[in-house]
């Protein structure tokens, strides 16, 4: 329940971080999602990205569209100001915000749902103007919050429940945040802490547009045999998501493997996934040879994870605008208004 | 034939082709009679095309300062043969039709009714020039000079004005000063002038300033503090961002770094600028977007968002003909219901009609005040008539010691201090809550934004009492609004009357010219133009007075008309409709003869006529 406020019983053995925070300092709201789904684990993730980076609360702005993904900037940072915006227009209002004040850290949670059908132009126009974020797409291959139906994620050719086929080619967000010129972008897995983390701390120190594609598997919708992937069922349950105490609970799938290295993980309904992490060595400045690499592997069967590629001198949006410095939402009239004088210049040439 | 004798007071009409270049001349042609100390409105009659379709541009010369349409064409400069037929039909008997002589015309293609004027504008311009560009551009000019003789405008106005414009570019000084003596040397030598209208000086202009209204929109946004602007063209709205931006570059530019204190985002869509604005607006910058109806119907989501989440934002509705697509590059005052109950629920929104360039200024900056005093969507409700015309207004005016009203954000220190904060929570009796800016404090204040609903501290709440304490708390913000924004103006009748009449934005000076026309003819009636919605106190006030009261607007469906009946549940049998919604500008001669038509002792059943365009 939202509502109820996570008690703050602080240990005073609580380790604290260098700006005095402990890492209960950094969650939110008791989940109200399903138990061991994975956008938990992406939200305990950012917990430990933010307090590892010792990035004060207050200073991040988490904004999300509409579903159960975009619910989870409540789950977070309590300290944060949030905001729940509107199904897949994320990005517009993260702009909008980012361009008032450019001294906050933006983090924008959104879902495959979100992402890839209603918002897919907001996201595509978020990367192309390299607005400064850590924008995080929790997918999972279904509508979770509207009990299940096919993203634009969901792989052609997995099936449903009712046995309906998906006849539409899958979008992927990582290709085309590469295309679009997103200068930090990585895919990971919801259960790989030791990799997620990592490239959520990267993301929220990045100049420009990160974007990290991470595969969440829903546990309510997707326990089907017929799903080529464990994200990509759908299974219609009336009353799951309110009445969530009758769903038996599943523990969180959690993958440790090496970097190089190519593992099976099996997803609650029982299908597999093929995660294949970079190399050590791999080199992830070229946007072009990010592509090519991920799409032969694609070809193969596996899902590359880990930061595929990653501008170091990334240009924002406020470099494209050269706009002030000082922050726009802090600006006086003194600063804005030209005055009545300038007023009269104009009058006199408009007669 | 008796020919149209007037001195100061007609309407002339140029038919061109858009692309031509003749806007410019046109406009060159006003600004010279405005010089001349006599008031000039001019509208632009132009197709939803880029080059090749007809375009018209009217210009009512009016020395007593009616600023509306009148109606009725005294000459016609047919330059453009397409639609000749049309534009010959249109000149009032008596007079007059000026055209390019070059090539011969039928006698059945003119009228015995009119006085023809011809020009061999083509010959004049090619023996003049080589260029083909040249000859088309000199060829407007060249008509501007001969028209300036046959009404008797001085060419020493027309000079003035060519310096002041290429100030600094002597070569495009002298030859436009070279083309308009071509036109004046051609009607010296060969015809008779000045014609029977023409134009005497006067000093009716003073210090009056020329102008259209959403160049003015965009400046009210530069002075009211507006730093964050998100759009996506559309007729007739687009010049207001763009000029925004134009402002900007002159006026935003800090003189140290030479970076910009404001942001401007042409955005992929409306759903994006909308979104852009909702983000900024919640981060505490004032931000605007300007659309037309279109844009409107895809930013309502976002509309009902701000409503609910109590975000401020301006919207600059310039209004066009609807529904769909309709008539882009026509005007309507059609987007009043779609504006003021905007998204799904329950929704009620602020809007501002501004009459003229001077009132969009003020509007505009108004809003951007009346967004964050009220944490809501503000409309500012202009129209394609007001918006891309120029119009003769007042000047415009800004007070140095005038502060941005930031509303009611809680500060650090206020929190520190133990202030409760509630972001829901009524505290004042205004219904206005109190919000904090992300990044305030460590650990006060902090909230998350949803557009579900809550209790008064922003929790996730579905709980009925809950909603309903939120809901009754916009209403009664809703309330405060109407006493916050512009307040409605009465023109009280000479003597006492129970007849009123209602009127709003751009019908304002068509009325200004009606009522004078309807007390000529004995009808007393007193006028209250609304400026803003919700309505005012007067208004109900204004209702109760009067028995009769007439509601002019320019829509098909008397949008205010119900806005009335719904808010002040007023008996609809005292209203009478009075609409206009051809496209065209509402005239004071259709407005006159549809009050006076509703006044008779008999009264007919025959219901309004609409105007031919
Ligand atoms: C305009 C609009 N259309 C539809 C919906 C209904 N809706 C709510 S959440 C959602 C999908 C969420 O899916 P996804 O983004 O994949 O998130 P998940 O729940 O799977 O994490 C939809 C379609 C809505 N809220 N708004
Ligand atoms: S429905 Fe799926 S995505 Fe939504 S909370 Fe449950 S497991 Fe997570």
């Amino acid at each position: 329940m939202t509502y109820l406020a996570k008690p703050k019983l602080h240990h005073p053995t609580l380790t604290t971080n260098a700006v005095g925070y402990t890492r209960r300092d950094y969650e939110g709201r008791v989940s109200t999602l399903c138990a061991g789904c994975g956008h938990d684990s992406i939200s305990a993730a950012i917990v430990q990205a933010c307090w590892e980076l010792n990035i004060e609360p207050h200073r991040v702005a988490k904004l999300s569209g509409i579903g159960c993904s975009s619910k989870t900037p409540d789950y977070f940072l309590g300290a944060s100001h949030g905001f729940n915006t509107v199904h897949g227009r994320m990005p517009s209002v993260l702009t909008g915000a980012n361009l008032a004040n450019r001294d906050l850290l933006y983090l924008g949670v959104s879902g495959d749902g979100d992402s890839a059908s209603i918002g897919l132009g907001q996201f595509a126009n978020a990367m192309r103007r390299g607005v400064r974020m850590a924008y995080i797409v929790e997918n999972n291959g279904v509508y979770g919050l509207t009990k299940g139906q096919f993203s634009a994620t969901a792989d052609r050719g997995s099936k449903s429940k009712k046995g309906a086929v998906n006849r539409d080619n899958p979008v992927d967000l990582v290709g085309l945040a590469l295309q679009l010129g997103a200068t930090y972008v990585a895919r990971s897995f919801s259960g790989d802490k030791e990799q997620l983390v990592p490239l959520i701390k990267g993301a929220l120190e990045h100049g420009g547009a990160a974007f990290i594609d991470v595969i969440s598997p829903c546990v309510t919708f997707n326990n089907h045999s017929g799903s080529t992937k464990s994200y990509d069922y759908v299974r219609w349950h009336d009353e799951a998501v309110s009445r969530i105490d009758f769903l038996p609970a599943h523990s969180e799938i959690t993958v440790d493997y090496a970097a190089g290295s190519t593992i099976d993980v099996l997803q609650h309904d029982g299908s597999t996934l093929r995660l294949s992490k970079l190399h050590a060595d791999y080199d992830p400045t070229d946007r072009y040879a990010a592509l090519s690499y991920m799409h032969e592997r694609q070809a193969r069967g596996e899902i590359v994870t880990g930061l595929l590629y990653l501008d170091p001198v990334a240009v924002d949006l406020h470099v494209s605008l050269n706009t002030s410095d000082t922050p726009l939402n802090t600006l006086q009239a003194s600063e804005l208004c030209p005055g009545a004088q300038a007023l009269e210049k104009i009058n006199a040439s408009l007669r | 034939m008796k020919r149209i004798e007037a001195v100061n007071d007609f309407v002339i009409k140029f038919a061109n082709v858009n692309g031509s270049g003749s806007a410019s001349a046109n406009e060159l042609f006003a600004k010279a009679i405005l010089r001349m100390g006599v008031p000039v409105s001019p509208r632009n009659i132009f197709p939803s095309n880029i080059q090749g379709m007809p375009t018209w541009y009217e210009a009512r010369v009016c020395e007593k300062g009616y600023l509306g349409r009148r109606g009725g064409v005294d000459m016609m400069v047919a330059m453009n043969p397409q639609t000749w037929a049309a534009d010959v039909a249109e000149v009032q008997s008596g007079g007059y039709l000026f055209y390019d002589s070059t090539r011969p015309v039928a006698e059945s293609a003119l009228r015995k009714d009119i006085e023809v004027i011809g020009v061999p504008l083509t010959e004049i311009c090619n023996a003049a020039y080589a260029d083909p560009r040249q000859r088309q551009l000199f060829k407007n000019i060249i008509y501007v000079g001969a028209l300036s003789v046959l009404l008797d405008v001085d060419a020493a106005v027309f000079e003035t004005l060519f310096a002041e414009q290429y100030r600094g570019k002597e070569l495009l000084l002298e030859s436009n000063v070279r083309a308009l003596h071509l036109g004046r040397d051609y009607v010296k030598n060969h015809l008779q002038a000045p014609l029977g209208i023409r134009v005497q000086r006067a000093d009716k202009v003073g210090n009056q300033i020329f102008t259209d209204g959403n160049s003015a929109a965009a400046l009210g946004c530069v002075y009211g503090g507006a730093t964050v602007a998100a759009w996506y063209p559309i007729t007739p709205s687009s010049s207001v961002a763009e000029t925004f931006q134009k402002f900007c570059d002159k006026f935003r530019v800090e003189p140290q770094s030479g970076k910009n204190r404001v942001a401007i985002v042409q955005a992929e869509d409306e759903l994006a600028s909308i979104g852009v604005v909702v983000g900024a607006g919640w981060n505490g910058a004032r931000a605007f977007t300007a659309t037309s109806g279109p844009g409107i119907s895809l930013m309502t989501e976002f509309i009902g968002l701000a409503y609910f989440a109590e975000i401020p934002i301006t919207i600059i509705d310039v209004q066009r003909g609807g529904p769909s697509t309709g008539m882009p590059t026509r005007t309507q005052q059609s987007d009043l219901l779609a504006c003021a109950y905007a998204s799904h629920g329950d929704t009620k929104h602020v809007l501002l009609f501004p009459e003229d360039p001077h009132e969009c200024f003020e509007h505009a900056a108004a809003a951007l005040d009346l967004a964050e005093r009220l944490q809501t969507p503000i409309f500012v409700m202009s129209d394609l008539d007001i918006g891309m015309n120029q119009r003769l207004c007042k000047p415009f005016t800004w007070d140095d010691a005038r502060a941005y009203d930031r509303g009611k954000v809680m500060t650090a220190e206020e929190l520190e201090a133990g202030k409760d904060f509630g972001r829901y929570k009524d505290v004042d009796g205004d219904g206005i809550p109190w919000r904090t800016l992300p990044g305030t404090h460590p650990t006060l204040g902090s909230y998350f934004t949803r557009g579900t609903t809550r209790d008064p501290y922003a929790r996730y709440s579905e709980r009925g009492s809950d909603y309903v304490y939120n809901m009754e708390r916009l209403l009664k913000k809703f309330k405060t609004a109407a006493a916050l924004a512009p307040q409605p103006e009465l023109r009280r009748a000479e003597r006492a009357t129970r007849l009123g009449v209602l009127y709003f934005g751009s019908t304002s000076p068509a009325m200004r010219e009606a009522l004078d026309v309807l007390t000529q003819q004995g009808y007393e009636l007193d006028a209250l133009r609304l400026r803003a919605f919700p309505f005012a106190e007067s208004v109900s006030q204004f209702m109760a007075e009067h028995d009769k009261v007439f509601v002019v607007e320019q829509n098909r469906d008397a949008q205010m008309h119900t806005l009335l009946v719904n808010e002040l549940s007023i008996d609809p049998a005292r209203l009478v409709k009075v609409l206009h919604y051809d496209g065209t500008p509402i005239t004071a001669r259709f407005i006159s003869e549809a009050i006076a038509q509703n006044l008779t002792p008999v009264q007919t059943e025959t219901p309004l006529q609409k105007e031919a365009a």
